[in-house]
């Protein structure tokens, strides 16, 4: 009609159009989304300790299986006739001439006793109790010493020696260490859900109070793809910010666990801040599909609402 | 009289759900350019009637078509662009309040996809037309009932509506305003514009020489304007008069005034019971 009815009525020159650009379409959301965001931010928060405890749980299993990988043990028995030391010895130059071994070295009787002290005091066995002695024998990682060569040669030899590669402890650790990645992968996909059902019911709920600005647009002929779109940019700044927010405090949390001299086997799944990038491609994740979490629930909550109407 | 109406509704029938039917075998054509009033008692279906009109609602059954377009296979996609041809000042304004009246006005031409570079001076244009020139950066809620009225005209016929359907447009404001909306209305029809009124107030239905539609239990009874009916009133007393003449010779006839509008005086079409 602008055009058409130009120039009529008009006594007073018409006044300059409010300057400055467009109006929000959506109207701010005055609060409304504030528990939202926190909640969000909270949820973020609470998955990316989990990833970064998945991760410090991984990483410790690591370094204790390779400990176990690497090391070997030989116990050397004594035997009626035989000087325990010396074969002891003998073990360990049997030993450090295999291929793939760094160290062997031979623990003496005080070694022995040392180690049985926890369990039956200092001082209370008589200087005759025959004792097993150990050979500790570092292995290059990566490298399988064949135990059984090893073993023949130390029966040839006539001593009572027997190998054992830690093999039923280094599966114990790798199991342990599996169930806890599990579990903080488990946790880290049921705080992933849990917060895209929280972020997709209070998306439908804050278009439930914005119907009236739904009703408007779509009846003065805006298409779908406007109005969701409106919703999706304010979810997704929204998620975006909440996982900002959820991911430096869960940054900051880990670094300070880490500061903090716990025990390495308490801090088994606290949250390690290991400085690698897994961290912080983690901690830049988490915000982004949290945004895009937002953005996509929002996004169906508005296609389902405008699908009902015409 | 246009070979195609803007709007023609043939058979329609409409109910929610699976309620009652609220509007039950309308059949009528809005032509291009022509106004008219729709009334009839609350609850009778007008509401609804309008939504069907302005695209908000689906018929149940029947056939609408829109711009010479069928309802039924008209594609999602499509349907914007038709709610652009009509512009629906609601009885509630539905003016945004986070909006300032500018942009209030402006929305169907934003949503449109227009620059506001483009636009800026036809709103301000419009607004000041209406008397709202200086109440451009007013928030709605600080409007009276009769300003909100007009920044609600002003969003509906910005964007250049084939159609303008205004739902009880004078519920809100004192006669004088009333009257003011009414001329304003029929100014646009006067330009083109196809106008459809929806109001309780016979006193505005009887200012205007306009056909009147009359929702009653879901039925419509369309009532030609009073031009129309006293020349068919005319038309049928001349031919009485003739058939008269005619059989004057045979003289013992009796007056016969069949006049198929004879009770017809504007009566409150509220109270119709057809």
């Amino acid at each position: 009609m602008t055009t058409r009815i130009r120039g009529r009525a008009m006594t007073n020159p018409i006044p300059k159009p409010p300057s400055g650009g467009n109006g929000r379409l959506l109207p701010p959301d005055a609060g409304r989304d504030r528990p939202l965001f926190v909640v969000a931010a909270i949820l973020v928060f609470l998955a990316c300790i989990a990833g970064l405890g998945a991760r410090g749980a991984w990483l410790q299993a690591q370094r204790w299986t390779t400990d176990l990988e690497t090391s070997l043990t030989i116990q050397v028995r004594p035997a009626e006739g035989r000087d325990a030391e010396a074969d002891a010895d003998r073990a360990a130059a049997l030993t450090r001439a295999m291929p793939g071994v760094e160290q062997a070295t031979s623990r003496g009787r005080d070694h022995a006793l040392a180690l049985l002290t926890p369990w039956l005091g200092e001082g209370n066995l008589p200087d005759d109790l025959p004792l097993p002695l150990l050979v500790d024998v570092r292995t290059r990682s990566g490298v399988t010493i064949d135990t059984a060569a090893l073993q023949a040669q130390l029966d040839a030899e006539g001593m009572a020696a027997r190998i054992d590669d830690h093999g039923r402890w280094a599966n114990a650790v790798r199991r342990a260490a599996g169930t806890a990645q599990a579990l903080g992968l488990g946790l880290l996909a049921l705080l992933a859900g849990a917060a895209a059902a929280v972020i997709a019911f209070a998306a439908r709920a804050s278009l439930a109070a914005r119907l009236d600005v739904i009703d408007a647009l779509h009846l003065c002929g805006a298409e779908d793809r406007f109005i969701a779109g409106l919703f999706q940019r304010r979810f997704f700044m929204l998620g975006l910010k909440a996982g900002v927010a959820g991911a430096v405090f869960a940054g900051l949390v880990s670094l300070l666990v880490s500061l903090g001299d716990a025990p390495a086997d308490m801090a088994f799944f606290l949250p390690q801040w290991a400085s690698d990038p897994f961290e912080f491609v983690l901690l830049a994740c988490a915000p982004v599909l949290a945004g895009l979490t937002a953005a996509i629930s929002a996004r169906l909550a508005v296609a389902s609402d405008l699908r009902g109407r015409w | 009289m246009d070979p195609e109406p803007v709007i023609r509704f043939d058979n329609v029938g409409m109910r929610y759900g699976r309620g009652p039917e609220i509007l039950r075998d309308l059949s009528f054509d809005l032509p291009r350019g022509s106004f008219q009033f729709l009334t009839g008692p609350s609850g009778a279906g007008k509401t609804s009637l309008l939504r069907l009109i302005y695209l908000a609602a689906k018929p149940s059954r029947g056939l609408i078509s829109y711009f010479g377009r069928d309802a039924a296979t008209l594609p999602r996609n499509e349907l914007p662009d038709l709610r652009r041809r009509v512009g629906v000042v609601f009885q509630e304004f539905r003016l945004l309040g986070h909006m300032n009246v500018f942009d209030n006005v402006a929305l169907p031409l934003r949503v449109a996809g227009r620059k506001r570079a483009d636009y800026a001076e036809d709103v301000a244009e419009l607004l000041t037309w209406v008397g709202l020139g200086d109440k451009m950066n007013a928030l709605p809620a600080t409007l009276s009932g009769g300003e909100q009225q007009r920044v609600a005209i002003a969003r509906a016929v910005v964007g250049q509506p084939e159609v303008l359907i205004a739902d009880e447009p004078t519920g809100n404001v004192d006669p004088e305003m009333g009257m003011r909306l009414l001329r304003l209305f029929a100014e646009l029809n006067k330009l083109g514009t196809t106008i459809i009124i929806a109001t309780h107030d016979l006193q505005l239905v009887r200012m205007l020489d306009a056909p009147v539609m009359t929702l009653s239990n879901g039925h419509l009874h369309i009532r030609p304007p009073r031009s129309e009916r006293l020349r068919m009133q005319e038309a049928a007393e001349a031919e009485a008069e003739a058939d008269r003449i005619a059989a004057a010779p045979a003289a013992a006839a009796p007056r016969s005034s069949v006049d198929p509008q004879a009770s017809d005086d504007d009566t409150d079409p509220g109270q119709s019971d057809d």
